[in-house]
């Protein structure tokens, strides 16, 4: 155990040298770019925002049944199929029929090529599930209709997240998915969260809506309250144009009034629209719906056919800007909720930092004093080989570009901790087998080789541990689980090739001194 | 050579009661969950002004109609830690309380950490962290069931999980918050307590086939003997550590760390008091660890 060819001492020199190296690159700033990888600080230690978004896909949902029910009536009334009492009740859609039509309809949805049922040949399933309950026929999503719903939902909603905080402007944001339902936002060194999070809470569903006094519109109306909460209005369910219309939007200052506006440019169809619409209905208040609340609802004075207008509604500046940028990012398909939030200012990531590195300078020196103070010559050959550890440890991080947090930290300090273990178990062996043995070489070797079992026992254990973590854990705790786990293999490394080399050179130069240990 | 086995009688009536004391406490008292598990919002707060004191900010925050607050000192006079129900998942509510602050005390506060769990979140971590601990445990079992016979298995079961049992029973006991990284403790000591039982043990079987005439009541003894200046070397060493992290790694990890120095605290113990005298009660002998070595 004891023996080390040259190359062998080649080898882990240039090993150990190599990774020094490399860790010394998170501390010496590199003019080239010889060498730019560094380790990630997690939000906890730079400082930032950790959001969990989740989508609710209801209104989705109910908008595709409600949609769904216009064309099952239209196909049916092509067929000449009599369905009556069609209704949306708990997510399904309900109607009646006769006998005899009931079969057809079934034959209708439970058809592989049906126009109105797709099916999916991967998941052998149709969108839609049919069933007769006796009393009525019930239509709802079936699993893999509301898992491609959903999935469609999360694709549209992470582009628009994407765009939106693009336009906030924050650095290397992080945004992926979770599940089928939820959106991950990773936003390091963020000034203003509450603004990012005001932008990600809403939809931003803007329409341009008729106010009404006619009760019986032939779309429908409904009642809407004002952003103040306070004031109502009747408002046609006829929109004229929409979010989607807009080709741009700023926020601008009306010279005028002196009041902050958000002016808009329309699309060709929106451009046409809005042209007849304010044609016909000069006199008449356009509302402005954002989010189901009017945000002003102006009387119409003139045919507007450049395409292009303004909203005002007693805006500030920083709220004009918002709305412009919302507009311009577009809607989301469906609410987000912010189900999980973790935002650390950048000073406690400071403090945090310099507290992480008192400790580890701390907790390594106490280490080194004891197993110096405890093993003399080879405690001091522990301390460098521990020292080396570590920096192979924060080189294997730096190669891997692995976020370090806080608990992080807190591993590798309890790395320092635990990595003279295998070094103890070691000398406490050669210790007791220089009892019977005189033969110095002979007592190292089987020391070696004798605790050899118990080390690999015991780092296996920690390592079963780190890796359960790692794939349970989430953000810091993850962060965790690397350094303990990857402390491991470092620490073995270093005991078996590089503490061993320094035990054997200085075993050899005194193999026949008394008490060498 | 210290006579450890002349207080296994002792020491097992102890393990017995720390557990049903602990079982009880976790039963009765039940855990102190932060917002992780719980759910409900955290924020950290430093003021800027001296004159606000921890009263004044209670009663504050107290009438903003939040649930149950409870607002803390932090670590030093300046640092404050509110804590709440946030019932509704109100959105905006951190963006509420700050113009609230800033109308009682003007602005000199500075919101250094805020954390917001929803119930289905936490509902979800606490599982998860249920499912951790319990996936750990059973992989060492399976692990120590492969590289041991069955009788050490059980010994270094029962002995994790009378660490884990005893440390959250002194986390009820103190009514510590238990929040994500205990769990990463609590994973991390039974990481550390199966290694100081597999190195007891793994002594233990060399001696069992090295001494076919000495009692397990013994052997244990002089294994544990054998293997001590290294048992409380690593141990002194890991709590070194430790303690450097108590004292200077900042509040954040101090629950961490407490709970994991409470874990090789009673892991030590428990590698020399329970999974040994499990191994004499079971009257483990040559004979249990040679015939495993004819199967092989």
């Amino acid at each position: 155990m004891l023996y080390f060819s040259k190359l062998r001492i080649l080898f882990i020199t240039l090993f150990s040298l190599l990774f020094i190296v490399i860790a010394s690159s998170n501390l010496i700033k590199v003019d080239d770019n010889f060498f730019s990888k560094k380790i990630n600080l997690g939000l906890d230690l730079q400082g930032g925002s950790y959001l969990l978004l989740e989508i609710d896909n209801a209104p989705v949902i109910e908008q595709k049944l409600q949609n769904l029910t216009t064309t099952i009536r239209n196909y049916f009334k092509d067929q000449n199929i009599k369905i009556n009492n069609i209704k949306i009740e708990d997510e399904k859609i309900f109607f009646n029929t006769d006998d005899q039509s009931k079969q057809l309809i079934i034959d209708v949805f439970t058809d592989e090529n049906s126009d109105l049922n797709p099916y999916y040949p991967r998941f052998k399933s149709h969108q839609l599930e049919i069933e007769d309950t006796g009393t009525n026929i019930q239509v709802n999503f079936s699993k893999q209709g509301l898992i491609s719903l959903k999935t469609s939902s999360q694709d549209q909603a992470i582009e628009i997240v994407r765009r939106r905080i693009d336009e906030v402007g924050t650095n290397e944001p992080n945004i992926l998915k979770r599940g089928n339902n939820r959106i991950l936002v990773e936003l390091p060194g963020l000034d203003d969260p509450m603004r990012v999070k005001s932008l990600l809470g809403k939809t931003a569903n803007l329409t341009f809506r008729f106010v009404t006094s006619n009760e019986n519109d032939r779309f429908g109306v409904e009642k809407l309250k004002y952003e103040d909460g306070i004031e109502e209005a009747t408002v046609s369910k006829r929109i004229i144009i929409s979010g989607d219309n807009l080709l741009d939007a700023q926020p601008q200052m009306d010279t005028q009034t002196n009041q902050t506006i958000v002016s808009f440019s329309l699309d060709r169809v929106g451009a046409k629209r809005f042209g007849k619409a304010t044609s016909t209905g000069i006199g008449k208040q356009l509302a402005i719906v954002l989010d189901g609340k009017i945000i002003s609802a102006p009387v119409i004075r003139d045919t507007i056919a450049s395409g292009s207008g303004q909203i005002s509604g007693g805006f500030t500046f920083q709220s004009a800007t918002d709305l412009a940028l919302l507009l311009r990012s577009g809607a989301l398909p469906a609410p987000l909720d912010i189900i999980e939030e973790r935002t650390v200012g950048p000073d406690l990531g400071q403090d945090s930092i310099n507290a992480g590195m008192i400790a580890l300078a701390l907790g390594f020196l106490l280490v080194i004093m004891f197993m110096f103070v405890k093993y003399k010559i080879f405690g001091l050959i522990t301390n460098v080989t521990l020292i080396i550890n570590l920096f192979i440890l924060l080189g294997i991080l730096t190669l891997f570009e692995a976020t370090l947090t806080l608990p992080g930290i807190a591993g590798i300090i309890l790395t320092v901790g635990m990595a003279v273990d295998a070094n103890v178990l070691i000398f406490e062996r050669i210790k007791e087998e220089l009892k019977d043995e005189k033969n110095n070489i002979v007592a190292f070797d089987s020391g070696y080789t004798k605790s050899r079992t118990a080390i690999i026992d015991a780092n296996i254990t920690t390592l079963l541990a780190a890796i359960i973590l790692f794939f349970m854990g989430s953000g810091p705790i993850k962060g965790f689980s690397v350094t303990l786990g990857v402390g491991i293999f470092t620490t073995l490394f270093s005991v078996y090739f590089i503490a061993r080399l320094f035990t054997s050179l200085y075993v050899s130069k005194n193999r026949n001194k008394e008490k060498l240990i | 050579m210290i006579a450890f086995n002349k207080y296994y009688n002792h020491f097992n009536f102890i393990s017995v009661l720390l557990i049903t004391c602990s079982l009880a406490l976790l039963v009765f008292k039940g855990l102190n969950f932060g917002i992780d598990f719980k759910g409900g919002t955290l924020i950290e707060l430093r003021s800027t002004d001296t004159k606000i004191n921890v009263s004044s900010l209670r009663d504050k925050f107290s009438q903003m109609n939040l649930g149950d607050v409870s607002v803390k000192k932090f670590g030093n006079e300046s640092d404050y830690l509110v804590k709440f129900e946030n019932k509704d998942n109100r959105k905006d509510i951190i963006e509420e309380i700050k113009t609230n602050l800033d109308k009682s005390f003007g602005n000199n506060f500075n919101f250094r950490r805020v954390e917001n769990v929803g119930p289905k979140v936490s509902a979800e971590l606490l599982k998860s962290g249920v499912i951790a601990i319990s996936l750990s445990l059973a992989i060492m079992l399976f692990y120590i069931w492969i590289r041991f016979e069955w009788q050490f298995s059980l010994g270094a079961i029962l002995a994790l999980f009378h660490d884990v049992i005893v440390t959250l029973g002194v986390f009820s006991l103190f009514s510590l918050e238990i929040n994500l990284s205990i769990i990463a403790a609590v994973l991390t000591i039974v990481g550390y307590s199966m290694n100081d039982t597999v190195v007891i043990f793994d002594r233990v079987r060399e001696n069992l086939r090295k001494y076919s005439d000495i009692k397990i009541f013994e052997l244990t003894n002089i294994s544990i003997n054998e293997t001590l200046s290294r048992t409380i070397i690593t141990s002194v060493t890991t709590l070194l550590a430790l303690i450097a992290i108590y004292f200077f790694g900042g509040e954040i990890l101090k629950g961490f760390s407490l709970a994991m120095i409470l874990g090789v605290v009673f892991g030590t113990y428990s590698s020399i008091y329970i999974a040994n005298t499990v191994l004499v009660r079971l009257r483990v002998s040559q004979k249990t660890v040679l015939r495993e070595d004819d199967n092989s």
